[in-house]
């Protein structure tokens, strides 16, 4: 590989093809070697530190016994893992991750292409609903999950009241199986909207006016034909893009449930990194939470790799 | 029947007008090139006529019908980008049929997966594949249908947006510089196949473009556009040899015309490097005039030698095979002076060393120091290659 390498390089300078590429090699390939080292030195060792060493620790942990803080711990093979499954509560978090990604990502992605579409379509005060739509992503979701308390409170909420005042039911949001899981994944969509809206106003951007052009002399020049002919598969890579980082947001899920509802009422609530902290930090079986840990990590690692083969493979046009 | 008729059409984006009351008639089956420089509005003018742009006074007559206010797909008219605009995620054959189907199938037939089910749907969606088929047969790209644009090369994209163009068989062919993203070699293959398709097809065509011999090889007639307005409408020798104006003059020809300041003399002729050229100008003497002199008239000649014009250091000799470049700088002139002489024929001249060259009366181009053309005697009587009968019943003049 080298030589063939090396050989390209001679070429390109300008030397003969007749000249032996052996008698140059090595007098370049120290220093090459060292160039090379110092370059990639830096990453490798930040990719070493914080990815891959942590990521060996968990697997190494997950087999483990350990107890945080304490300072003995003996190996258990897959004791962990087969614990794991047959918790009830950790498969109650799994299933109802699930579902709050099986909603927001949805909801987040369509909801985002549409605020998008509805701005780029229109031509006054663009920058004030960019930045109104765009504000939930920036601001604190710990603090804004409490504003989204008062809201949803049973008897002096605002969402209550309004919904007594129009006569549509009310229901305690937070506190009821049936309607917590699907009011966190409300608030999910409101705060990534402006994350999704962001990236398709730029994918919007990026699309070549001539082909609109092109679209209009061909005659698909009504809304719907324009949406279907250009704009929906031109924004293919872009969503693919949105659909995996916004699943991967989802799966994230944990600030709104740790301050509303700590995973309740019963296991309602209960999501993946919740459930993974609290074993962790609050109940302290370290050994346990590394197994939640790993199988968290395979469903990020998953998603990740699936966007690489597709983004690379199926959405790229050119 | 599709002529084009433009009735002062003008536009502005809130500067300087971009159009300046153009007018110009387009006779039906005529290939006619629009010219100028980058910015001269010439493509705002291909792009109003096509419905992707409003004038903003104005109006454009299509085949007899008044088409303002008509959108695209109205207008029977079909357009190739300069980018080809090519749709990426279809396939060739996609690409071409896309223009059928929106014509051809109702926006239920057109439908994924339902409107395959539609009654009649099948037999139009064949209809449409065995007319695309021919079309790409004519163009030769057959064997790419299956292809999507991004794998094919810029000659066979080429061809796909001429053939996404082509296969509703429209009235009006437009084109917008569909030759600036080829390789030179590859430019000038496919300047020939335009004019062989024009051939073929007999419909009219709308050319844009900034390059000259394009506009030379290509065009029944040309019309030079230069900042917003039509300078000179008229066969492209016509506005070689016989310009309307100094700047068109100076925007045809490469190298660039060689223009003299001079002065209208006692007794008619003019004054220029202490000889005196026997023009007949018909202005006062003592008036400024600029003549304009095309490479190829330069003649050399020795010191002092008869109807000598320009005397110069010789800066660069560039020997193109049949003919030679001399780029001179000459006495009082800003800039360099070109002159092309037979190779065969030219005296052995090397850089530094000092030339005199002189021109024939006839060959002067004479303009007004404003800028319009003065006709002297002998532009009255243009050379045989010029006079075209047609001309006059064109109407192509810019008015």
């Amino acid at each position: 590989m080298r030589m063939v390498i090396g050989a390209r390089y001679d070429a390109s300078l300008g030397r003969s093809d007749t000249d032996p590429p052996a008698k140059v090699l090595p007098a370049r390939r120290p220093g090459e070697a060292l160039a090379a080292v110092a370059l990639t030195g830096p990453a490798t060792v930040l990719l070493l530190i914080l990815f891959i060493l942590p990521v060996a620790a968990i697997v190494a942990i997950a087999l483990t016994d350990w107890q945080f803080g304490t300072t003995s711990l003996h190996f258990v093979g897959l004791t962990n893992f087969e614990g794991i499954f047959a918790d009830e509560a950790f498969v109650a978090s799994l299933r109802n991750t699930l579902v709050y990604v099986s909603i927001v990502m949805p909801g987040t992605v369509l909801g985002g292409l549409a605020i998008a579409l509805l701005i780029e379509s229109g031509s006054t005060l663009r920058d004030f609903y960019r930045a109104i739509h765009f504000l939930p992503f920036m601001a604190t979701l710990a603090a804004m999950a409490i504003v989204w308390e008062a809201l949803l409170h049973p008897t002096i909420g605002l969402v209550n009241s309004t919904f007594a005042a129009v006569g549509l039911p009310t229901a305690n949001w937070l506190r009821d199986e049936a309607t917590v899981l699907p009011v966190l994944a409300v608030i999910g969509i409101w705060q990534n909207l402006g994350f999704a809206m962001v990236l398709f106003l730029a994918g919007l951007k990026s699309i070549p006016q001539d082909l609109y052009d092109a679209a209009d002399i061909d005659g698909a020049d009504r809304w719907l034909d324009r949406l279907m002919t250009v704009t929906l598969p031109m924004l293919g890579p872009v969503a693919m893009f949105v659909v995996i980082v916004v699943a991967l947001r989802a799966f994230e899920v944990f600030d709104t449930v740790q301050i509303l509802t700590r995973g309740g009422p019963g296991h309602a609530s209960e999501v993946l990194l919740h459930t993974l902290y609290r074993e962790s930090f609050e109940f302290l079986r370290a050994g346990y939470g590394a197994a939640i840990t790993v199988v968290f990590l395979v469903i990020a690692v998953t998603l990740t790799l699936i966007q690489a083969r597709l983004i690379d493979k199926r959405v790229h046009y050119q | 029947m599709a002529a084009i008729s433009l009735d002062r059409l003008s536009k502005d984006y809130g500067g300087p007008p971009v159009l300046d009351a153009v007018s110009l008639d387009i006779e039906d089956g005529e290939f006619l090139t629009l010219l100028g420089p980058s910015g001269c509005g010439k493509s705002t003018l291909l792009r109003i006529i096509a419905g992707l742009e409003a004038q903003d006074s104005g109006n454009v007559v299509i085949g007899g019908l008044a088409v303002d206010g008509l959108r695209p797909k109205q207008r029977g008219v079909a357009m190739v980008f300069q980018s080809y605009a090519l749709y990426p995620h279809m396939t060739v054959a996609a690409n071409m049929a896309l223009p059928l189907k929106m014509r051809r199938l109702s926006p239920l037939q057109r439908l994924p997966i339902v409107g395959r089910l539609l009654a009649g749907t099948q037999a139009k969606v064949r209809q449409i594949e065995e007319d695309v088929r021919q079309t790409a047969s004519a163009l030769e790209i057959e064997h790419v249908l299956g292809r999507r644009p991004g794998e094919l090369s810029g000659g066979q994209r080429q061809r796909v947006a001429v053939g996404r163009a082509m296969v509703r068989r429209p009235s009006v062919f437009l084109m917008d510089e569909p030759l600036s993203n080829l390789d030179a070699k590859l430019r000038v293959t496919m300047r020939a196949e335009i004019k062989q398709l024009h051939r073929r097809l007999g419909v009219t065509f709308v050319y844009v473009t900034h390059d000259q011999a394009e506009a030379m090889t290509l065009s029944d007639r040309v019309a030079v556009m230069l900042d917003g307005k039509l300078r000179q409408v008229g066969r492209p020798l016509e506005i070689y040899a016989d310009p309307a104006e100094r700047r068109v003059a100076e925007f045809i020809g490469s190298p660039k015309i060689t223009m003299v300041e001079a002065r209208v003399g006692e007794g008619g002729g003019i004054h220029v490097g202490g000889h005196m050229l026997a023009i007949e100008t018909g202005r006062q003497p003592g008036s400024s005039v600029v003549l304009g002199i095309r490479p190829e008239a330069f003649t050399p000649v020795a010191s002092g030698g008869r109807g000598e014009l320009l005397a110069g250091r010789v800066r660069l000799v560039e020997h193109l095979g049949s003919d030679l470049y001399l780029h001179l700088d000459a006495e009082g002139q800003a800039e360099p002076v070109i002159a092309r002489l037979d190779a065969e024929r030219a005296p052995h001249v090397a850089a530094g060393e000092q030339i005199h060259l002189a021109v024939r009366a006839e060959r002067v181009l004479l303009f007004a120091p404003e800028g319009q053309r003065i006709r002297t005697y002998a532009d009255r009587r243009p050379p045989a290659a010029v006079v075209d009968t047609n001309v006059a019943a064109r109407r192509g003049h810019a008015r």
